[in-house]
């Protein structure tokens, strides 16, 4: 588990960057755009923490194939900090093209307010391309 | 804006589209930048081309954030409960990404009304770059 915070001038940052209005992610009551849950693993992971490394995945083949976010309620207020939990939540494997395997994985973040609720989820899958 | 300035849609209802870009290397090293995705093969053309690509590319979440701006400037931000993508093709510097919507299922909910959404961006070429779909509860 390690701390995620979204800091209002990182939010400003990545709101201009996706093309947002940054006045609509200011102020005490403006919520995160809500792909800025992925800087938790960009930004502040430690990496002792990185379960993709239990994968064993050659990183020169892997592929980004999906990514959702679920949030409970509203998404994080901007300037709020949560705990943030990895786990791998499944894996399989699909045959690919040419005649080898494609390796797949699901990784979730769990973002927690400071009660213990779960307040929003990030779910990665990963895939890791068949060998040459 | 607020949960109760939204009116709830039907389905089969559409958003405008709305177009980002043509996309530069300024918007992706902006967006590694801001999300921490120092992944070289989108930003340093050296390494995309020894790694087979003629190129740099975009990170596949930059347009997945642009969809995600086109869809809570559409429905809300702080009404959002789910945004999902699938990334389906690349994009490259030049590129124009449209975003496109369209309401599949509204259901009541305790709190109002569940909005689903399906949501498209494609390049100028036509071809589907990311496939996704979000919820949103409105009163």
């Amino acid at each position: 588990m390690y701390p995620w915070s979204a800091e209002p001038g990182k939010v400003r940052e990545f709101a201009l960057a996706v093309k947002a209005q940054p006045s609509a992610h200011e102020g005490a009551e403006a919520v995160i755009p809500p792909t800025f849950l992925t800087t938790a693993r960009l930004v502040w992971e430690p990496r002792e923490q990185d379960v993709m490394r239990e994968l064993h995945f050659d990183m020169a083949r892997v592929l980004h194939g999906e990514e959702e976010y679920t949030f409970f309620g509203p998404p994080p207020k901007v300037g709020e900090t949560l705990d943030v939990e990895t786990r791998v939540e499944k894996q399989f494997e699909k045959p690919g093209g040419r005649g080898g395997t494609m390796r797949f994985a699901v990784v979730v973040n769990e973002f927690r307010d400071a009660a213990g609720a779960v307040v929003a989820q990030q779910r990665t899958t990963v895939i890791e391309t068949e060998g040459a | 804006m607020s949960t109760t300035e939204m009116t709830v849609p039907s389905v089969g209802q559409q958003a405008e589209p709305q177009s980002f870009g043509p996309i530069t290397r300024t918007d992706i090293v902006r967006y590694a930048g801001a999300s921490g995705d120092f992944n070289p093969l989108h930003h340093d053309d050296g390494v995309a081309q020894a790694a087979g690509f003629p190129s740099v590319f975009s990170i596949g979440m930059l347009q997945a954030g642009f969809l995600a701006t086109f869809a809570t400037n559409w429905l809300g931000t702080e009404t959002m409960r789910r945004f999902q993508v699938r990334f389906r093709e690349m994009v490259w510097p030049g590129d124009l990404c449209t975003c496109k919507g369209e309401v599949t299922a509204v259901e009541p909910d305790e709190k109002g009304h569940r909005v689903t959404v399906t949501l498209t961006c494609t390049r100028q070429t036509g071809d589907v770059v990311l496939k996704g779909e979000a919820d949103f509860l409105l009163a």
